[in-house]
């Protein structure tokens, strides 16, 4: 069995960037991507930030140069543009020459389009064609057929821990000779439904969102879509492929303690961890740098710094880019395994933003400066809604 | 390489509590069919069920039977497929949201909305830490966690998962998928052997699975291969075919073939065209019975699975006029509006 | 202030759902949360959208419900001292 699962191409949209290296320069310049919300009509709009990408649907079916009769909605074009840009970065040309997969993930689905026309399709029949867009297996199948593949197509969602669980499962079918290579990854663009969803939760904030610090106020949301090629080891040799990173370990585990709320010792998280190092078998201690979850929930924050306080004897470097991005939900850790490679090649750790007091509770603070160390090994978090935990390892290459 | 065995069933489904393919007659197929709730009073405390969304009540029932059933306890995996997961609480929520022009709205709907919720509830009544996953993936939604679970208990040191598929009906979906022909007419006829119209007939239900690598006594049947994919390469024949071959099988070695027939004119065509590969076989279909909906093909897995273990192709599910002589190696084959296909390739054990 | 208990009971029970309750379990001092009438924080948050709808009172802070949801006497005692409908 193929041990480590070598990355070969990345793909990504986000409030900080349309392409790797725009998201890489945001990052090591402390740009961040949060801002007012303009592109949905919602009441809510002066008591949030949220992380959009400003750029309109339009832009978008220009960028790919789709047909004006199209059914794509917002979460569709954000996942097609970078699952193309993924498979451009592998250079790959010819999608089906080997068995290649996708493997994708989403929690809002086509229900930002569903919540526009919901209730008024009979006056207006020319909305009808988003029925049939609303669930989330179908924006993998547009992603697919847009890129030509003829394969094995699934999708995942575990709220937001979806994409992390897209690229477990993508490495694990490698690993065992289900498939050449597979485009894994997330999307999902903001909508009025979660807008909402969220802030019955009150766990919004008004403000930028400040994760891992004593006073934070709750998440900002944020759109994107990110997607990584993993290929195996045959396929890289015989077209001598350059290899990104690996995809070393990774565990999914279930907290079982509350729908929505984390349990105070982080149990999910403490066991999603514990089966990613022994995936890669590989201790905590080598773990040069930690891209946690910290969505700044007073909840989060907390239950995943206790877990990390039990499984590491020193917690390693860390520091949350939602602070950048937003939370961006399914996508999100997509686009932190795509942060978490930049960091590998670059040996550098992304900062904190907007950290100002330590947590009362932990003994623990995160990198507020970019920091240029080596780094070999990224432990990536993304905890979901149902405790649903999960853990990438990655290594360098 | 370990193997993978079917060694409990639990369900909920448009038929009574206690139907039996094999004794009971089916209640006709409607245009809309709602599944026959069992009581959950036994199973989940009032303070729990009474914010529990219909599927996630139908999922912690039939998943509960399936664990009994196998006398399993505990699932080192849950992995559930949907379509649409907790739709009825989508609408709500989105009613709520139109309606109060985004006021005085309530969490508990949007937290059941979330697709995970069943796997999720299922992880709390049972507090079970494993790994737990949703597929989302329309019509091979449910064979997507049966690939998941079978690939983990082959290559994976695991044993024992629980797998299942559940969906569930919602008013305003129903006059939606109506509007656009997804779903048939008032009125219209629904037949499975010859339909005219075309749209299907929605249902809803929830089918669960303990799959183990071991076998027992009362094993119903072994998964020998499973696969899915969103669009044929090669024309439908060869590759049927060449995946019966890979399992060093062709067509004339099984015994019975199952096609996710929906009574929808359109769809039937692609029955036609792979008839021609299983023209001399026993074929079979269920959809009549369980309604159809996008997990509905874990009904068929059950039905498939029951057959297997009596050896015997009741009447009521015969597609074709042809008995088997045996019932050893069973294929279901699933689609829907050409897309979301899978093989399912099952072995008496 | 006995009309207000009333009312709240009976609107606590439509809001979260209480199937098998009826106005005449819920004692005004009972504890709503926890063992007396077994509520979690997903009805809290509930009935901080019930303060909102009915009787106009927002919480910005989640938190604050503790205090308020104690039991129903400790909930009528902050409606009547903070409506505004």
């Amino acid at each position: 069995m193929q041990k480590k699962v070598a990355i070969t191409g990345m793909g990504i949209i986000s409030s900080i960037g349309l392409s790797v290296e725009e998201n890489f320069q945001s990052l090591i310049s402390k740009k961040s991507g949060i801002s007012n919300l303009e592109n949905i009509q919602t009441r809510h709009a002066s008591e949030i930030k949220v992380g959009e990408i400003k750029i309109t649907n339009q832009e978008l079916q220009q960028l790919l140069n789709l047909p004006e009769e199209n059914t794509f909605t917002r979460t569709g074009l954000l996942g097609t543009y970078a699952a193309k840009k993924a498979v451009e970065s592998a250079g790959i040309s010819d999608i089906n020459e080997f068995r290649t997969g996708l493997i994708s993930s989403t929690s809002v689905a086509g229900m930002d389009f569903t919540e526009k026309h919901y209730k008024k399709y009979e006056e207006h029949p020319e909305y009808q064609k988003y029925i049939q867009s609303h669930d989330a297996g179908d924006s993998s199948n547009k992603i697919a057929n847009y890129l030509g593949l003829k394969g094995f197509v699934t999708t995942i969602s575990t709220a937001c821990s979806s994409a992390a669980n897209a690229i477990m499962l993508g490495a694990s079918m490698i690993e065992n000779g289900y498939l050449d290579r597979v485009i894994v990854g997330g999307t999902d663009a903001l909508s009025k439904f979660t807008i909402n969803g969220f802030k019955t939760l009150m766990i919004l904030s008004d403000t930028y969102n400040t994760p891992f610090d004593n006073d934070r106020k709750g998440l900002n949301l944020g759109e994107a879509a990110a997607y990584l090629v993993l290929e195996s080891d045959e396929i890289i040799k015989k077209g001598n492929k350059k290899v990104l990173a690996y995809v070393a370990g990774y565990g999914n585990a279930n907290d079982a303690f509350h729908q929505t709320a984390s349990s105070e010792n982080g149990e999910g998280a403490y066991l999603a961890m514990k089966q990613a190092f022994e995936k890669a078998s590989i201790l905590p201690y080598q773990i040069d740098y930690i891209n946690v979850h910290g969505t700044a929930t007073p909840n989060n924050d907390l239950s995943e710094g206790r877990a990390m306080s039990r499984i590491f004897n020193n917690v390693p470097k860390f520091s949350s880019t939602k602070a950048f991005t937003g939370h961006t939900l399914a996508a999100a850790a997509a686009i932190e395994a795509v942060y978490s490679v930049l960091a590998l090649q670059n040996n550098t750790i992304f900062p904190n933003l907007n950290f100002k007091t330590p947590m009362g509770e932990l003994n623990i603070v995160p990198e507020t400066e970019v920091v240029q160390t080596e780094i070999n090994h990224v432990l990536s978090n993304s905890f979901g809604f149902g405790g649903n935990c999960s853990t990438l390892i990655f290594s360098k290459s | 390489m370990k193997n993978c065995y079917i060694n409990g069933i639990g369900n909920v489904s448009i038929q009574s509590v206690d139907f039996d393919v094999f004794e009971s007659e089916a209640a006709e197929i409607q245009i809309l069919n709602k599944a026959q709730q069992p009581s959950y009073k036994d199973l989940i405390a009032p303070a729990m069920s009474r914010r529990m969304a219909k599927g996630v009540k139908m999922g912690i029932f039939a998943a509960n039977k399936a664990l009994f059933n196998a006398k399993m306890v505990d699932p080192q995996a849950v992995i559930v497929g949907t379509g649409l997961g907790c739709i009825e609480d989508s609408e709500k929520f989105l009613d709520a949201i139109i309606e109060n022009d985004e006021q005085f709205l309530t969490p508990t709907a949007f937290i059941q909305s979330t697709h995970n919720t069943v796997a999720a509830q299922i992880a709390l009544h049972l507090q079970c830490k494993a790994y737990n996953f949703t597929y989302v993936n329309g019509a091979n939604s449910f064979e997507s966690a049966l690939f998941d679970a079978f690939m983990q208990l082959k290559h994976f040191n695991k044993e024992n998962i629980l797998i299942g598929g559940v969906d569930e009906i919602a008013p305003y979906t129903f006059s939606m998928y109506k509007m656009i022909g997804k779903v048939k007419q008032s009125g219209e006829e629904v037949n499975f052997k010859d339909p005219q119209t075309k749209g299907i007939a929605l249902a809803e239900g929830a089918t669960f699975f303990a799959l183990s690598s071991n076998k027992t006594n009362n094993s119903y049947a072994e998964v020998l291969d499973v696969m899915l994919f969103n669009a044929f390469k090669d024309d439908e024949a060869t590759e049927i075919n060449t995946f019966l071959a890979k399992n060093n099988l062709s067509a004339t070695d099984l015994d019975v073939v199952f096609f996710s027939v929906n009574a929808d004119a359109h769809q039937q065509e692609f029955y036609n065209r792979i008839n021609t590969v299983f023209n001399e076989i026993p074929q079979g279909y269920y959809q009549h019975i369980s309604g159809s909906y996008d997990t509905a093909s874990a009904f068929g897995l059950k039905v498939a699975a029951e057959i297997i273990q009596k050896q015997q192709l009741p009447k009521a599910v015969q597609y074709n006029n042809i008995e088997p002589n045996k019932i050893e190696k069973v294929l279901m084959i699933n689609q829907f509006n050409n897309s979301d296909f899978s093989f399912v390739l099952l072995s008496k054990c | 202030m006995d009309a207000l208990k009333q009312e709240l009971k009976e609107r606590i029970i439509n809001a979260l759902n209480l199937e098998d309750i009826s106005i005449d379990d819920i004692q005004d001092n009972d504890p709503l949360f926890g063992d007396g009438l077994g509520l979690d924080s997903i009805d809290a948050l509930e009935l901080i959208v019930l303060l909102d709808k009915e009787y106009g009172i927002k919480l910005a802070d989640p938190k604050q419900g503790k205090e308020i949801f104690q039991s129903v006497e400790t909930m009528a005692q902050f409606v009547a001292a903070n409506r505004t409908k």
